[in-house]
């Protein structure tokens, strides 16, 4: 009778509505900084600002739609989080390509995005459980290795861009197949240690307070590791190397509940890391950089010097508490400020107070995944969210605290800000699984045969 | 998996925590740092984002900002008649700035505390922060008579006026000069190598020798001389008389001091009238013995030798020289030895005469007004010192005026104004000709002008009377008309 006795679950709201008023804001706020830049720049609201603002309107209409029909228990902050994040993205290139910046194209970024939110709803659509995924583990495993090596594999000519060997260029055309790889491998992690989870929990021979796992276990954590150091190696690619590495191991401690397995994940890191540091010059570099960017020895050297970090630091204190204002900083003066710097140029225009706003943003939307992982019913859902959220966090820690050097500097696209069409797709897709999961953790759980004498009711 | 999946949570919030407090340290406490590096071309971009101040002469703009087509900058400093005023406006390059542009750019940029209810206001109204503008004192005519008078000398020199009532400067010329525009141009490699040009000429085009320069006085300072044995004495007058002979032997040294061209001074017992209108030597080598280093060091003081002057540009120190012994007090009492004044120096000397003993301060900016036109700072004339009584200034006036009118300096003569004044030949030391000096004010019974004149190298090595008369007076008579518009 205990069950009689219990209070009544509380239904979560769809909260609908809430979506769809937030929604718009998000798409108000980035019209009203785009009308911003083009005060500030040319003293009138762009041409273009109507025919953007109801180009992204109405691509989140779309979402929003499929959301609302495919998935209606979802989450409703994580639409109106993304839409703001990738909007002010959108807004800095476009500044940035009034700025007559090589490389800024706000177009290209705003097709991407719609292609983005087409993957987005494409996902919603396709993926209707995404317990199905769990059969995929190792069709997952295998594609995202496919996906990781292929640069590595190509000539130079086909995947080299500014010294990092991660794209696929065929003709104009090019895709960096590690964005989506990110994702494979994520599937596989949750699937594989899902399914190896306990064995990997055995504890071993108990050291100084804390479990070590046995010896014949360290296999896949090694294998990662391996994989991690090939990818730095063949393809010159800290961040996705750490990137990877660093999500492997946060979902390993979250299904094994050991703490030893963290801590030999960041001894195989700094071992990792201080080999390659005796190897390559440039990730030795990295390291002395960090401690000490503004010494006129690192400033002034041609190439791998800390001439970016301190143009990014650069930046950020010309914006101080309040920021120059949209449109009226120098942020073209950061380079790369379109890509893997554009926090910085964020930080010029918008000051502190602007990127307190988007950390917020950003924190916002892992909180609402992991909240998500917390809801979820089965182990692969939990594991797959929080290592989706995880990533995410990771991916944000890694890129921000280096152009900020809080760590040294990797290379990696702030996600949904930086302008490329690879990230920006991978991590709509990644929204559209966190979507899916918030929408199945949410739905209320078909009600039990209620013990009403004879009588039986059926829900519906 | 809950229990882990909320420490991965907290571990994501440590991780934005880190992030967020990283970004407060490098924008709200590092900020200035990081924007003021000298390193951070956003300065040097900056320095071309706003409309800087104008500055203007007497309603004649010498300096302003004007729109460019270009983005990156987007306006150029301009100066009309750019070499005429080149040492009052000074050159605005992509890294510094010189003269006003220098000691006013806060005003000039807008940045300035002054200018904090203005800028509100324009942050409320949505109108673009402009700088201030800045009125200097200087008189466009007097400017233009001073330089074109010294060019056609063809010599280096310095040409300074005041207002003897206010201290304003009213022209300010030293030549050979430069061109301002072409140091403040946004193309640092073409400004740089043009500095570099300009700093090394040997005939220092960026010094302004009004200022920055000190000479010997040579006999201008005599006026200095007998203003402190007037004021010994106040029974003292023009025509008190005085030992003049050829040559006075200095006390424990076996030279003696001549006069100019080792001619005779009068009859040997001359006036202190006569002893100026000729500028003999041997009196005033005499009445520097006779009131010694002290007396003579308290009267240099009194017309504001050694004191910070700033104009606001600083003026470089004059100085009439360490204590020795006797031999150099009485060479330092014709303005020789050891003895240094700017040529502002003895414009003030000039202008403290004629204003009845008492010397203002000097200075050049005039107003300062907001963009919109509103008053932010108005000069207000301060005295500077008592340099002597009334009756004494009186008296060095009336002698003055005598020198002109009968003695070194009748080239200075303006039809129908009584002008005073005294000239100088001042040896430099070097093998090069002796400087031409003269200082003068006019009109004597109440001046609206003072005035002190440079040339170098400017007399005439031929052993004729003080020559300073010669080069240097028309000069400055070309700047008086000017002034007094005659």
């Amino acid at each position: 009778m205990s069950e009689v006795a219990e209070a009544p679950v509380p239904m979560p709201a769809k909260r609908r509505v809430a979506q769809l008023v937030m929604l718009a804001l998000a798409v108000v706020i980035v019209m009203g900084a785009y009308a911003n830049v083009g005060l500030a720049i040319d003293d009138q609201i762009p041409a273009g600002m109507l025919t953007y603002g109801l180009g992204l309107g109405g691509l989140m209409l779309i979402a929003y739609i499929v959301l609302a029909k495919f998935a209606p228990w979802a989450d409703p902050l994580i639409l109106p989080l993304v839409t703001v994040i990738n909007g002010l993205g959108l807004v800095m290139i476009y500044r940035l390509e009034s700025a007559k910046m090589p490389g800024a194209s706000a177009a290209n970024q705003i097709m991407w995005t719609a292609v983005g939110v087409v993957m987005f709803a494409a996902t919603l659509l396709v993926i209707r459980d995404h317990r199905m995924l769990q059969r995929l583990t190792y069709t997952a495993g295998a594609i995202g290795l496919v996906l990781l090596a292929i640069p590595a594999v190509l000539p130079s000519s086909l995947s080299e861009v500014q010294g990092a060997k991660i794209w696929i260029r065929i003709g104009g055309f090019s895709i960096q197949p590690g964005e989506f790889a990110k994702l494979a491998l994520v599937v596989f992690f949750a699937g594989y240690l899902v399914a190896k989870r306990d064995v990997l929990a055995l504890a071993g021979r108990r050291l100084l307070l804390i479990d070590l796992p046995r010896a014949r276990d360290l296999g896949p954590v090694l294998v990662t590791w391996a994989l991690s150091l090939l990818v730095l190696v063949f393809e010159k690619d800290l961040g996705t190397s750490l990137l990877l590495f660093g999500t492997f191991i946060a979902m390993l401690y979250i299904a094994t509940q050991r703490t030893s397995w963290v801590l030999i994940g960041v001894l195989l890191f700094a071992g990792g890391a201080f080999l390659a540091g005796m190897v390559f010059d440039h990730v030795g570099d990295r390291f002395q950089i960090w401690l000490n960017p503004s010494s006129d020895e690192f400033y002034n050297r041609e190439i791998g010097g800390s001439f970016q970090i301190m143009q990014s630091l650069f930046g950020l204190g010309a914006g101080g508490i309040l920021g120059t204002g949209l449109g009226q900083g120098n942020p073209d003066l950061i380079p790369l400020s379109f890509s893997d710097f554009i926090f910085a140029a964020v930080g010029e225009e918008l000051g502190l107070t602007g990127l307190m706003a988007l950390l917020m943003l950003y924190a916002l939307l892992v909180e609402r995944g992991l909240r998500t992982s917390l809801a979820a019913r089965e182990p692969f859902s939990k594991l797959l969210a929080g290592g989706l959220s995880f990533i995410l966090a990771w991916q944000v820690f890694i890129i921000v605290g280096g152009v900020t050097n809080l760590i040294p500097l990797t290379g990696l696209v702030t996600p949904f800000m930086s302008q490329g069409g690879s990230a920006l797709l991978a991590n709509w897709i990644l929204i559209a699984l966190l979507v899916r999961m918030s929408d199945s953790a949410r739905k209320p759980p078909p009600q039990a045969i209620q013990n009403e004498g004879l009588t039986q009711v059926f829900q519906r | 998996m809950n229990k882990t999946l909320k420490r991965a949570a907290v571990a994501c919030l440590v991780m934005f925590a880190l992030l967020m407090i990283n970004v407060n340290i490098l924008q709200a406490v590092r900020a200035e740092e990081l924007s003021g590096d000298s390193r951070n071309t956003r300065n040097y971009y900056a320095r071309y984002a706003i409309e800087r101040g104008r500055i203007v002469a007497g309603g004649k703009v010498i300096a302003q900002s004007v729109e460019t087509e270009s983005k990156k900058f987007r306006f150029a400093r301009e100066y009309p008649d750019a070499k005429l005023y080149a040492h009052v406006t000074g050159f605005f390059s992509p890294e510094s700035e010189s003269a006003i542009e220098r000691s006013e750019n806060d005003l000039l940029d807008g940045s300035s505390a002054d200018l904090l209810l203005r800028r509100s206001i324009d942050l409320f109204t949505g109108e673009p922060t402009k700088g201030a503008n800045v009125e200097v004192t200087i008189n466009p005519k007097a400017q233009k008579a001073a330089y074109d008078a010294l060019r056609n000398s063809g010599k280096r020199g310095a040409v300074v006026a005041l207002d003897p009532k206010t201290g304003a400067i009213l022209a300010m010329v030293s030549l050979p000069t430069y061109d301002p525009t072409e140091l403040s141009g946004t193309e640092k490699g073409k400004v740089f190598t043009r500095y570099d040009v300009l700093a090394k000429d040997k005939s220092q085009p960026l010094l302004n020798r009004t200022i920055g320069q000190t000479y010997p006085p040579g006999s201008t300072f005599k006026v200095v001389t007998m203003a402190a044995y007037l004021e010994d004495d106040s029974s003292r007058g023009p025509d008190t008389t005085i030992e003049a002979p050829q040559q006075l032997p200095l006390p424990n040294t076996n030279i003696s001091l001549p006069n100019y061209g080792g001619a005779a001074c009068g009859s040997g017992q001359v006036t202190l009238k006569f002893a100026l209108e000729r500028s003999c030597n041997t009196p005033f080598g005499k009445m520097g013995l006779e009131l010694g280093y002290d007396k003579m060091k308290e009267q240099t003081e009194k017309f504001g030798m050694g004191e910070q002057i700033a104009v606001p540009m600083s003026v470089a120190q004059s100085d009439f020289g360490e204590k020795e012994d006797q031999a150099a007090v009485a060479m330092a009492s014709i303005g020789q030895r050891s003895n240094r004044m700017t040529p502002l120096q003895m414009a003030m000397i000039a202008a403290g005469i004629g204003n009845n003993g008492t010397v203002m301060k000097p200075y050049l900016v005039n107003k300062i007004t907001d963009a919109k036109g509103d008053s932010v700072d108005e000069a207000k004339p301060e005295e500077l010192s008592q340099a002597v009584s009334p009756e004494t200034a009186g008296k060095l006036s009336e002698m003055m005026v005598s020198v002109v009118n009968n003695g070194t300096a009748n080239l200075a003569q303006v039809p129908g104004v009584q002008v005073a004044g005294k000239t100088g030949t001042a040896e430099s030391g070097d093998r090069a000709a002796p400087h031409a000096w003269f200082i003068s004010f006019a009109p004597a019974e109440d001046p609206k002008v003072a005035l002190a004149v440079i040339v170098e190298s400017g007399a005439a090595n031929v052993g004729a009377e003080a020559t300073g008369g010669h080069t240097a007076a028309p000069i400055a008579k070309a700047v008086l008309e000017a002034v007094l518009n005659k």
